[in-house]
C-alpha cells in the first residue's frame, strides 16, 4: 500500500500513515538542516581547496541514500540505487564513475533543494500537526488553571469556560484537516525527491545494453570457432586428402589403390560434413554477403521448394542479421520436417525502422510454438535484440513466421 | 586444349601447407609455380610482375580472413580480362561462385571446391580447361543451383537441365554424352535446345556456352 492509497482510506486518521508521513517530513528536516550546515562548513573551510568543491558537489550522495530509506515510509518501493559500479576499485576510479554520471548531479540537485528551500517547511508541517490540535485540546484545562485568560495560540483570547470547550472541540476536525494536509504534502514531497534521485531508465538501459552485449559476445565467439575450423581442421584435411590423391599417383596398382582410394572417400566425407558444421555455427556467406545472399543459398539447399524475395540493398548490424538467419534457418528447417508443405516464400524488407523477414509455407499449418523448443529458444533470442517473433498457425495452413527486429541499417560500403 | 602446356601460375593461398602442397603438385604435373603468396596484396603484385598463364587463389585470405581473395580475383578479371584464374574454395554457397562468374564474361574462370584438390589428375585438368578459356564451376555447386526450380531454366527438361550442368562443370561434348550414355549427336541437339530456349543471341558455339552457364548460374 502506498500512501497515496492509505489517503483514501476510511481508516487513515487512526492508521499509521500519518505518523509515517510525519516520520518521513521530520527525516527530510534533520537531513536538510544537516546539510545546509555540512555545505556552509565546507565551503566555507574548502573555499580555497578545490577539494572542498568538489565535496560539496558529491553531497547529494548521502543525501540521496538516506532519502531512499525513507521513502520506503511512505509506502511504495524505495526507488533502486541507480548508480554504476566503478571499473575499478580505488577512489579514483569511483570518482570518475560519479563525476560522470548524470544521477550524481540530479541528486545535487535534490540535495540543494532540500536544504535550501523545502526541509524548514518539512518541519513546520509537521509542527503544526502536532502542536496545534493538543493546544486548542488544552485549553478549558489552562482556563481552569489560569482563572482569567488563554491566548490559544498565543493569539487569540479566551476568557470563556463555553468559548474554551468550543475550541478544545475544534480540536478533532483541525487534527483531521492537518493530518492530511500534512500526509498529502509528504507524498507529494516524496514523488518529488523520487523523481529526482531516480536515475531514468538507467537500469532498463543498462539491461539491455548488457544483454546485447552478451548476443555480440555470443556472435564473435561462433564467427571465432568457425574461424577455428576454416583454417585449422578444414585445411588439414584438405590437405591429407591432396596427399592421398599424390599417394594414389604413387602407388603400383593392387589393393593399395583400392585402401587409399578408400582413405580419400572418407577424408571428403569429412570435409563435407566439417563444412556442413561450419555453416551451422556461423554461415561465413552472411558475413561476406549479408543476408539476401546468405538465405537465397539457404533456400537453394531445402528440399522443399522455397521462393525467396528479399528487399535489403543495406546491409544490417552483425547481431541482427545473424538473429534474422537463424529465424529463416529454423523455419526452413522445420519446414521439411513438420509442415507437409509443398512450397514457401521468404519475403522481407526494411520499412519504418525495422527489418521483417517472413516465411509463409502451404502446409497443414496448426504448428504449436510451445510444442518444440526451437520457436521458443528463436523467441528469446529475437527478444534480445528487441525484435518480435510471431507465428500465426491455422489449423489447415498457411503457416506465417514472422520476425520484425527494429534496428537502422549500416552505412552503405564500397 | 593445350593439355601438355607447361602454366605459369601465380598461387595465392594463405595455410602454409595447402601453398606448399600445391605448388608440389603443380609443379610435378610440369608447370611453374611463378610466384606462391599468402594474402591479396602480393596476389595482384605478383600478377603485376610474373605476367601468369593462370591464376590460382583461395578466397578467404589476410588480412580480414574474409572473402579478399575472391575480391582480388574479381579486381583482376576486371583489369586483365583474358587472365584465366581458378579460385580454391571451402564455401559451396552459389553466390561466391556467382559473384566470381559475373565478374566478366565467364570464359577462362573456374570455382573449385578445394575438396577437389586431392582428385590430383581431375584437378589439373580442370586447370588446363580454365587455362584455355573455359568456365569450370564445382559440381557440388552446380547441383545447389539445380535445386532452383526458376525461369528461363523451368522451360528445360531434365535432360536438357543435366546437360547443362555438366556444361557448366566445363566437359566437352564428348564427355557429357560418355557420361549420359548417349550419343554425341544427341547432346548436340540438347545443346541447341538450350541454347535455343535460354533465348541466347547468335555467337560462336563456345561463347554461346558459356552464356548458357551463366544464364544458369545467375538463375
Amino acid at each position: 500500500m502506498s500512501v497515496w492509497q492509505a489517503l483514501g482510506s476510511r481508516r487513515f486518521l487512526l492508521s499509521a500513515w500519518p505518523w509515517r508521513a510525519a516520520g518521513y517530513l521530520l527525516a527530510g528536516a534533520l537531513t536538510g538542516a544537516v546539510t545546509l550546515i555540512v555545505a556552509l562548513l565546507m565551503l566555507t573551510a574548502g573555499a580555497l581547496v578545490v577539494l572542498g568543491l568538489a565535496g560539496v558537489a558529491l553531497l547529494g550522495l548521502p543525501v540521496a541514500r538516506v532519502e531512499r530509506r525513507m521513502l520506503g515510509l511512505l509506502g511504495d518501493r524505495p526507488p533502486p540505487d541507480g548508480h554504476r559500479a566503478p571499473p575499478r576499485p580505488g577512489l579514483r576510479a569511483w570518482l570518475g564513475t560519479r563525476f560522470t554520471e548524470p544521477l550524481t548531479w540530479r541528486e545535487l540537485g535534490y540535495a540543494v533543494l532540500l536544504a535550501g528551500l523545502l526541509w524548514p517547511f518539512d518541519l513546520l508541517a509537521v509542527l503544526l500537526t502536532v502542536t496545534v490540535p493538543p493546544a486548542l485540546l488544552a485549553t478549558p484545562v489552562l482556563l481552569v488553571l489560569d482563572g482569567e485568560q488563554v491566548n490559544v495560540l498565543k493569539e487569540w483570547p479566551v476568557t470563556s469556560l463555553p468559548l474554551a470547550l468550543t475550541v478544545a472541540a475544534l480540536a478533532a476536525p483541525v487534527y483531521a484537516a492537518a493530518a492530511y494536509g500534512m500526509t498529502v504534502y509528504a507524498a507529494a514531497r516524496g514523488a518529488l525527491a523520487r523523481l529526482l534521485i531516480t536515475a531514468p531508465d538507467a537500469r532498463i538501459t543498462e539491461l539491455t545494453r548488457s544483454r546485447i552485449r552478451l548476443v555480440d559476445a555470443f556472435e564473435a565467439e561462433r564467427a571465432r570457432i568457425e574461424r577455428d575450423l576454416h583454417d585449422g581442421a578444414q585445411q588439414r584435411l584438405i590437405a591429407l586428402t591432396m596427399m592421398l590423391g599424390l599417394a594414389r599417383l604413387d602407388a603400383p596398382a593392387g589393393p593399395l589403390t583400392a585402401q587409399l582410394a578408400r582413405a580419400q572417400d572418407e577424408a571428403e566425407r569429412a570435409l563435407v560434413e566439417l563444412r556442413e558444421l561450419i555453416r551451422g555455427i556461423h554461415p561465413p556467406v552472411l558475413t561476406d554477403f549479408g543476408l539476401p545472399a546468405a538465405v537465397t543459398d539457404l533456400a537453394d539447399r531445402s528440399v522443399i521448394p522455397v521462393g525467396v524475395s528479399l528487399d535489403l540493398p543495406r546491409r544490417f548490424p552483425g547481431p541482427i542479421e545473424s538473429t534474422a538467419w537463424f529465424v529463416v534457418c529454423e523455419a526452413v528447417s522445420n519446414l521439411a520436417r513438420h509442415s507437409g508443405a509443398e512450397s514457401a516464400e521468404i519475403s522481407g524488407g526494411y520499412a519504418g525502422g525495422a527489418l521483417t523477414v517472413r516465411v509463409r509455407d502451404d502446409g497443414r499449418g496448426g504448428a504449436d510454438p510451445d510444442g518444440g523448443t526451437g520457436l521458443v529458444r528463436l523467441g528469446d533470442r529475437v527478444s534480445v535484440v528487441d525484435g518480435r517473433l510471431t507465428l500465426s498457425s491455422p489449423p489447415g495452413g498457411p503457416t506465417v513466421l514472422t520476425v520484425e527486429i527494429p534496428c537502422r541499417p549500416l552505412p552503405p560500403c564500397a | 586444349m593445350p593439355a601438355a602446356a607447361t602454366l605459369r601460375v601465380v598461387l595465392a593461398e594463405d595455410s602454409v601447407l595447402l601453398r606448399e602442397g600445391l605448388a608440389g603438385l603443380l609443379t610435378r604435373f610440369g608447370h611453374e609455380v611463378v610466384a606462391a603468396v599468402e594474402d591479396a596484396a602480393a596476389l595482384r603484385e605478383a600478377v603485376e610482375t610474373s605476367h601468369p598463364d593462370i591464376v590460382v587463389t583461395d578466397v578467404r585470405m589476410p588480412p580480414g580472413f574474409t572473402d579478399e581473395g575472391l575480391r582480388a580475383a574479381v579486381e583482376l578479371r576486371r583489369r586483365h580480362p583474358a587472365l584465366p584464374i581458378l579460385v580454391l574454395s571451402q564455401y559451396v554457397e552459389t553466390t561466391y561462385a556467382t559473384h566470381l562468374l559475373e565478374s566478366g564474361d565467364g570464359t577462362g574462370v573456374g570455382y573449385l571446391l578445394k575438396d577437389r584438390i586431392g582428385r590430383v589428375e581431375e584437378f589439373v585438368e580442370a586447370l588446363h580447361r580454365v587455362a584455355g578459356g573455359g568456365t569450370v564451376v564445382d559440381q557440388e555447386v552446380v547441383r545447389q543451383l539445380l535445386r532452383r526450380r526458376r525461369d528461363p531454366l523451368g522451360a528445360l527438361t531434365p535432360r536438357e537441365r543435366e546437360v547443362l550442368a555438366l556444361i557448366a562443370e566445363g566437359r566437352s561434348n564428348g564427355a557429357i554424352a560418355a557420361r549420359l550414355v548417349v550419343t554425341e549427336a544427341a547432346v548436340a541437339k540438347h545443346i541447341r535446345a538450350i541454347l535455343q530456349k535460354l533465348d541466347l543471341p547468335q555467337a560462336d558455339q563456345d561463347h554461346r556456352r558459356v552464356l548458357a552457364v551463366l544464364a544458369f548460374l545467375r538463375g
